[in-house]
């Protein structure tokens, strides 16, 4: 069970690029323009970076119990982030929180709200209705 | 060792950096939403990372909570804010997308 | 539980639920990180009261695993996975940043509740595009992508996503339902 350094080596690369993936996902959140695609932003470090972090875990740590436990994280993330990412997006589509502006094609085309329609939190910055 | 030290933390404090300036900023709740999940998922790297350089396996049952903590308030959050299309006079069920919602209590708004 | 239910019935149900059930016990005995017959035992007992009091509605239809299926797409999707991360990075990073995005209507051929829990999860998970609608009486997906830059990049992504369909349900579906998948799908997005 003695690490080589070819297996460190790998360890420590999966460790810096799911950093770097992190690194990213904050960037786009800072620099995409509406919820819709920062949730593409952050999902993605969410599976590939922790994907990762954690391969890179569990070359490093070796003991089987965390091992197993990173493994366990790492099935949990990838199980429940498509969910949690459909649900936020979800709502965000009905609420209109979407840059129409920015999107080339929307097929499954919402229609406008109703007048007098009960509307929760919109952003400061929602892009006005057509219509 | 160091310098993957520092650039791994450097790495991870820049993203955690960037998601609390859009915490901060983000216009509406689901944007402040999509930014505390990432938020959380950076510092489950972060501990996954400090747990592999240390070789320090104490951390890792706290990492599990994080994970899930992540999932259940974005879910929470996200049901709450969906819950504000939720009919009064129906039963508390979502109450979908505005025209299904709309036919579904005859079209009076 | 039903208190009326006979026994053929409680029998019928813990059938159906023990997918769930090895499930549990399996995560339990992960979490307690070491493998011993205590963790078993308390974790079946664990994973029974669970599936008792929060009871969960059964999935029809079954399981079927096609192990050579299963890894051509396990395979493909990681490939996707490192492949579509890769390029969403460096859309991030880029400076002209992304182009604009779009939602495509994917009409979907199977017909079945866990399949197309799937599909769904696939596409999700990989990055660059996530479902955001799912109309389960008309198999509509409504999905959401990230930068297109022209046409063809919308069809491609539709394609990929009915690609990904046809290797879940090689992998997962009934005999029936990898027939169903010679149907032809609509082109265009719109519903005649």
């Amino acid at each position: 069970m003695n690490a080589g350094p070819l297996a460190d080596a790998v360890a420590l690369t999966c460790l810096l690029l799911g950093s770097l993936l992190c690194l990213t996902a904050g960037l786009g959140l800072v620099r995409f323009p509406d919820v819709l695609t920062r949730m593409h932003a952050g999902t993605k470090p969410q599976v590939l970076g922790v994907l990762l972090v954690m391969i890179g875990g569990a070359i490093r740590l070796q003991g089987w119990s965390s091992t197993w436990m990173l493994l366990l994280v790492a099935v949990f993330q990838m199980l429940t982030a498509p969910i949690s990412a459909h649900m936020v997006s979800r709502v965000a589509y009905r609420r209109r929180h979407v840059r129409r502006d920015l999107m080339v094609v929307d097929e499954l085309g919402m229609a406008p709200p109703r007048a007098g329609e009960a509307r929760g939190d919109e952003p400061a910055d929602a892009a006005p209705e057509p219509g | 060792m160091t310098v993957v030290y520092w650039l791994a933390y450097g790495m991870l404090g820049g993203g955690a950096l960037l998601a609390l300036v859009r915490l901060a900023r983000g216009p509406s709740l689901l944007d402040r939403v999509v930014a505390t999940d990432t938020l959380l998922v950076i510092i489950a790297a972060g501990l996954a990372v400090h747990a592999a350089l240390a070789r320090d396996p104490t951390l890792v049952p706290v990492l599990v909570v994080v994970s899930l903590l992540a999932f259940v308030g974005s879910v929470s959050v996200a049901r709450y804010v969906g819950g504000m299309l939720v009919d009064p006079r129906g039963d508390g069920q979502d109450a979908g997308p505005p025209e299904a919602a709309g036919q579904r209590t005859g079209g009076t708004p | 539980m039903s208190g009326t239910a006979t026994d053929g019935g409680v029998a019928v149900r813990l059938r159906h639920q023990l997918p769930l059930l090895l499930w549990l016990v399996l995560v339990w005995n992960l979490l307690w990180g070491t493998w011993s017959w205590a963790n078993l035992i308390s974790g079946v007992a664990v994973a029974l009261v669970v599936t008792l009091v929060l009871p969960l509605p059964p999935v029809v239809g079954g399981v079927r695993v096609r192990p050579v299926a299963l890894l051509t797409f396990l395979g493909t999707f990681l490939a996707d996975l490192a492949r579509a991360g890769a390029l969403v990075a460096w859309q991030t990073v880029r400076p002209r940043g992304i182009a604009s995005s779009a939602i495509l209507r994917v009409e979907l051929r199977t017909d079945s509740d866990l399949l197309i829990s799937i599909v769904t999860e696939a596409v999700t998970l990989v990055p660059g595009s996530m479902v955001i609608e799912i109309d389960r009486e008309h198999r509509v997906i409504g999905l959401h992508v990230l930068s297109v830059e022209s046409g063809e990049d919308l069809d491609r992504q539709r394609r990929s996503v009915l690609l990904t369909e046809e290797r879940v349900v090689r992998a997962f579906g009934t005999a029936e339902e990898i027939a169903a998948l010679q149907r032809p799908v609509q082109p265009a997005g719109r519903p005649s």
